[in-house]
């Protein structure tokens, strides 16, 4: 490893000093194609994330200027929320009893939400992945759906399936469980708009696991069953965890369909569209940076998990 | 033994029609056939992988047509080794016996058999991605060898190694296969890897078993044009075989007359293999009883031998050493001899398209 790092310290001094940069970039490339068509993804991957720098331009100046304006958009409201509030105050309102209620249940919900889209959506996710099916692609549609629907009529939309007078309503209303105004309505609002990134994850997994594998596996004497758990399970593991992440993630931040099913109990983003609609911006503002952070807390640990999967 | 009849699987656009293949208890058979010719669709059929529209395959004698892959006693190893990434070497080579959950003490000692039988005890603990390219191909055979199955399927074993190991690996299969006498089923777009270690030979190609024999049948004696093309007879003449006259045979191919030693009435092709082809300075019967001359046309320069095209017409190559090529003192058109036996023109029937 030391002795191919120092190559690639003196590739880049080569290419600085060379005068055709991009013909160094092109070539490289190329090898590294062939490579990863003849081999596995060995220990020498981490070459392939190398990047080369260009000389600049005119287009690449006006490239960096409106990717520039784009990030600042994004990440100054949100550094400046977090940076202008005052610690002591986000430690009040996390002490503050309904504030720290709604949060843990917020964080439940989607727990919940994501364990329910586990257990239905990996088993959808391989199919999808690995069979071939008519009207296969209805299907994929249709999982993308609740991305595309505005969230707010997704809740409308269950309302008419989960509410009260309605066929599962009625139906789960029998073993107790109601679906207005309580935990069970969060869940499955939540669960509707965030599955989708779930099974998405999963099925891509599925996808890169190479289908000669679980064909030696049941060469060898593996059932389809030992074939899932042994073989295309843990190799899809990482893209299923990461799915996890970003449906909990997304359930967490849901509001529009949740608002329209349960009001109370209250979630976290309710809550803040609460206080900013009865006490105004400066009530609002300590418990959504909280949000904020737990949020950005879910993102780092998936981009972690995903830079360390690209990587092994 | 395998025994395939009638084999006809369709997937994508690729289809196998009609293929039949006997193969032995103990033989080591490669069937050898262009890339897209569905060699590896062939093995999948006989490990289960997939279904057949038509057709019976049979394993030591019984049906085995519908059974699961997980009950047919086929392994299989794939050309890119197909080692199990997320397990250690040791993990994949026991795979097998953990799924059919075998006794400890019986797992210790298969593997134990296996390792010892390629030498891979140092690897036991790597993970696939930290082996070469040879040390793979040995942990995926030592894998499907360690179920000890009926037979063992072999895509491209070769393929994905560089020139050196492909020598080692070429080597131990064959010594394997003489320990261990595991039916063997071996697919490869390489012919020469298929004469190196085929007991027998299948060609296959268009869709079909174009023929299947000894080494040397496929060699000398192709059945039809795709067969002798890719066994790398060069010099494959239409024409036609004249009648017998006062014990003389002889094949026609434009204004030129082959004297040839068999063949059938209505045979429309011969073929003379460009090692059998000798050149000289003049036409000199004693090298055989076809002598002809002619300007060499072009000569391909290979390494350690050079194809020789030499005009006669009809242009015929001859394969030779880089010594003679030196001291003829060959260049494109210089006038040479070309001469050959009578036994070195094969002759047969190919079906017009």
């Amino acid at each position: 490893m030391p002795i191919r790092q120092n190559e690639e310290k003196m590739q880049m001094k080569y290419r600085a000093e060379n005068t055709a940069p991009d013909k160094a970039a092109v070539t490289g490339r190329a090898h590294e194609g062939v490579r990863s068509n003849v081999d596995f993804p060995g220990p020498e991957r981490g070459f392939r994330s190398r990047s080369y720098s260009f000389p600049f331009d005119g287009l690449k100046l006006i490239l960096f200027l409106l990717g520039g304006l784009i990030l600042a958009f994004i990440a100054v409201p949100i550094l400046k929320m977090i940076f202008a509030s005052n610690p002591s105050i986000l430690m009040d309102s996390l002490r503050d009893s309904e504030v720290a209620a709604s949060i843990g249940l917020t964080l439940y919900a989607a727990l919940i939400a994501t364990v329910i889209g586990f257990v239905l959506g990996v088993p959808l996710a391989y199919l999808l992945a690995k069979t071939r099916f008519p009207g296969k692609r209805l299907v994929e549609g249709l999982i993308d759906l609740p991305l595309v629907i505005p969230h707010s009529a997704a809740g409308i939309a269950l309302l008419f399936v989960f509410g009260r007078n309605y066929f599962m309503g009625q139906a789960f209303q029998s073993v107790g469980i109601r679906f207005l105004d309580s935990l069970a309505g969060i869940v499955v609002a939540m669960l509707f708009v965030s599955v989708p990134f779930l099974i998405d994850s999963a099925k891509e997994g599925f996808q890169k696991v190479d289908p000669r594998l679980e064909n030696v596996a049941r060469t060898l004497g593996a059932t389809p069953w030992q074939t899932f758990i042994r073989i295309s399970f843990p190799l899809a593991w990482r893209s299923i965890m990461a799915g996890n992440i970003m449906m909990w993630a997304r359930g967490m931040s849901e509001f529009g369909a949740v608002i329209i099913i349960a009001y109370h109990p209250m979630i976290a983003p309710v809550l803040v569209y609460e206080k900013f609609e009865t006490y105004g911006l400066n009530y609002a503002r300590p418990v959504a940076v909280i949000l904020i952070l737990i949020s950005l807390i879910v993102f780092v640990v998936l981009r972690f998990l995903l830079y360390r999967g690209e990587r092994s | 033994m395998i025994l395939i009849r009638n084999l006809f699987v369709e997937l994508g656009d690729f289809t196998l029609k009609n293929a039949s293949l006997e193969v032995s208890d103990g033989e080591y058979m490669v069937v050898v056939g262009p890339s897209g010719a569905g060699k590896t669709v062939l093995l999948e059929s006989i490990a289960g992988l997939y279904p057949l529209r038509q057709g019976e395959i049979w394993l030591r004698g019984k049906e085995a047509t519908r059974l699961r892959p997980e009950q047919r006693q086929v392994t299989i190893v794939y050309q890119d080794h197909a080692l199990f990434p997320h397990l250690s070497v040791r993990e994949n080579i026991v795979f097998g016996l953990r799924m059919r959950k075998t006794d400890p003490n019986q797992t210790r000692a298969a593997l134990e058999r296996v390792v010892d039988l390629f030498g891979i005890s140092s690897l036991l603990h790597r993970r696939p991605a930290t082996l070469s390219g040879g040390e793979r191909q040995k942990v995926a055979l030592a894998r499907a060898l360690c179920v000890s199955p009926d037979v063992l399927l072999l895509d491209e074993p070769l393929s994905s190694l560089d020139p050196q190991t492909r020598e080692d690996i070429q080597e131990e299969l064959q010594r394997l296969h003489r320990m261990l006498r595991v039916t063997t089923l071996h697919v490869t777009h390489n012919f020469e890897e298929a004469v190196a270690l085929g007991e027998r030979i299948a060609v296959i190609g268009e869709g079909e078993v174009k023929q299947v024999g000894l080494p040397e049948e496929i060699f000398r004696r192709p059945n039809s044009e795709f067969v002798a093309r890719f066994a790398m007879s060069r010099n494959i003449f239409p024409g036609e075989l004249c009648r017998p006259e006062a014990g003389n045979r002889r094949f026609k191919t434009g204004n030129t007359f082959f004297t040839v030693e068999n063949g059938n009435q209505g045979d429309n092709r011969a073929v003379v293999r460009p090692e059998d082809v000798m050149l000289s300075m003049q036409a000199d019967p004693i090298n055989g009883a076809n002598a002809f001359c002619g300007e060499i046309a072009r000569i391909t320069d290979r390494g350690s031998t050079l194809y020789v095209d030499v005009d006669l017409p009809p242009v015929i190559t001859a394969l030779t050493t880089r010594h003679v090529f030196r001291e003829m003192d060959l260049e494109v058109g210089k006038r040479v001899c070309v001469c050959f036996d009578a036994s070195s023109v094969h002759v047969f029937w190919e079906q017009q398209k």
